[in-house]
């Protein structure tokens, strides 16, 4: 459709003094300078203990550099990325469809409920264990394992979605013949994007440390769960904290390129 | 010049409207009753007569026109459209606009991809008053404004059915009169079946053709009168009182 272009002269926006004006600068120099003053700490208290097993961050960087030179880290960080991305789409699609009915229908709201408390609450170390007994000792199983420990999450955070519907605009959209697929992508979806994006950054908080411990109990030849589960084995700190930054680098990544400005933009209509 | 009412006794056609609703029940549910709303309630409604529906609050308007929408079903009785029934628009008691779609959006939401009725969505804007906030949330916009893009968005359309709840209710007073007046202006510009309901009788004496007044608990209508007022009488305080107690005997 058509955009109007006239001047946006109703909404108001309160200019900040400042020498930075972009709020999203102005919080990325605030993480920055904090994550720095943290840096700082670990170096003088990793110069003051003066043990292997607690290194300074100069080398932690250090060997971060050579398997990175190496071309280790990134096979390693592919492979579990990848497994990450799987069983991440896989739970959100999974756990939305699953919320979204639940949220609708009273009666299989009722009959499943129970199953989806039991889910929630069985531990991710046996969820694991059996997709492995279960599945083989392969890479099917450790997304599996990992989306179902996810499923469950989602689905109770769009049910309550699905339950906020507001009746109001769905009347609305049935009286001016919208449609199923211009109700559902102007009215549905618009509704749902809060508990969307809020099931998607605690998911991807979650599914990123679940893949490293499947990853481990797996022994598979590939992947940052099973670099740090070797680590481990040498009580090789150094190389543990190298991998685990290297992941979360990655994940802050994702979280301030992608999650962030897509919230910030479905969040743009609120005052 | 003459009375409003586009001669509202004209043989009815296929577009006349007839209601009729033998009974409305609302099932017991979260400690309250069962409740009997509306016994035996029946009326034709000729084509772009503008038929408000009044009487004391609670008594059932608002649920006999969701029927009349259709966004009831559950109730005894029969409802016919005729060929209006897929040219309809409904004005709410509150604006329900979607929030995360700007003005102009909300407007051409209501059009079908592609119809030609898209270029005409800056010249409605302009009549309602808002070509300025064209590209605003509707959140970040006056409450009267938000009316108003519910009226644009009902009349873009150009129905030929034309629901309304009670759309200015809880407005201040100078802005509830401009409105009404922009609804007489728009309806006069595209006449079309106007069922409106509300429970202020000056509102009801100044805007409608015909008025139907219900009584309360198992409502049934009591009363049906015309409004015989010129389209100047409509904007002359005295001349809506006078006809108010003409028709209510009170006001």
């Amino acid at each position: 459709m058509a955009p109007v272009s006239t001047q946006n002269s109703l909404i108001l926006k309160p200019a900040k003094g400042g020498l930075i004006r972009s709020p999203a600068l102005l919080r990325l120099g605030w993480s920055l300078g904090s994550l720095l003053v943290l840096g700082l700490i670990w170096q003088l208290a990793a110069d003051f203990a003066q043990n292997r097993y607690f290194p300074s961050p100069a080398a932690v960087f250090s060997v971060l550099g050579q398997e990175a030179m190496a071309g280790e880290l990134f096979t390693h960080v592919g492979a579990t990325l990848l497994r990450v991305v799987m069983a991440f789409a896989v739970a959100m699609f999974l756990g939305s469809a699953i919320g979204l009915i639940l949220g609708r229908f009273k009666i299989a709201d009722k009959f499943f409920d129970p199953w989806l408390i039991l889910l929630l609450n069985l531990p991710a170390l046996v969820i694991i264990s059996l997709s492995y007994v279960w599945l083989g000792m392969n890479g099917t199983a450790a997304v599996v394992a990992v989306a179902i420990n996810q499923i469950p999450n989602v689905a109770v955070t769009m049910r309550e979605g699905a339950r906020s519907l507001s009746r109001d605009l769905s009347e609305m959209a049935n009286v001016y013949k919208f449609g199923w697929r211009k109700a559902f992508l102007h009215v549905t979806i618009p509704q749902l994007a809060p508990f969307l994006a809020a099931a998607a950054r605690s998911g991807l908080a979650l599914v990123w440390k679940i893949v490293l411990v499947v990853e481990a109990l797996g022994g598979s030849g590939r992947g940052v769960g099973y670099q740090i589960y070797i680590a481990f084995g040498e009580f090789d700190v150094t190389k543990i904290l190298a991998y685990a930054l290297a992941f979360i680098i990655i994940v802050q990544i994702i979280e301030t390129l992608a999650l962030q400005p897509i919230q910030a933009r479905v969040n743009r209509w609120r005052r | 010049m003459a009375a409003l009412s586009p001669d509202a006794t004209l043989i009815p056609d296929d577009s006349t409207i007839h209601v009729s609703v033998t009974r409305k029940v609302f099932a017991a549910a979260g400690g309250r009753d069962e409740q009997h709303v509306l016994n035996n309630v029946a009326f034709d409604v000729a084509p772009r007569s503008f038929l408000i529906l009044t009487g004391p609050s609670g008594c059932g308007k608002s649920t006999l026109l969701n029927i009349i929408a259709g966004l009831d079903k559950d109730f005894e009785g029969s409802i016919d459209l005729g060929t209006s029934r897929d040219h309809m628009a409904f004005i709410f008691q509150s604006p329900r606009l979607l929030p995360w779609r700007t003005v102009y959006e909300n407007i051409a939401l209501v059009l079908p991809e592609g119809d030609l009725r898209h270029a005409k969505i800056p010249e409605m804007l302009e009549r309602v008053g808002l070509t300025q906030a064209a590209n605003a949330y509707p959140e970040r916009i006056s409450l009267g404004m938000q009316r108003r893009a519910a009226l644009a968005r009902g009349f873009i359309l150009d129905p030929q059915i034309l629901l309304m709840d009670e759309p200015f209710v809880s407005l201040d007073d100078p802005t509830a009169q401009s409105l009404r007046e922009l609804v007489i202006e728009l309806w006069n510009r595209q006449p079309t079946t106007v069922i409106f309901v509300t429970h202020d009788r000056a509102e009801a004496v100044q805007l409608g053709t015909r008025i139907l007044r219900m009584s309360a608990g198992q409502a049934t209508v009591v009363q049906d009168a015309t409004v015989g007022l010129s389209l100047e009488e409509r904007r002359d305080r005295a001349a809506v009182v006078r006809e108010q107690m003409r028709i209510f005997g009170t006001f």
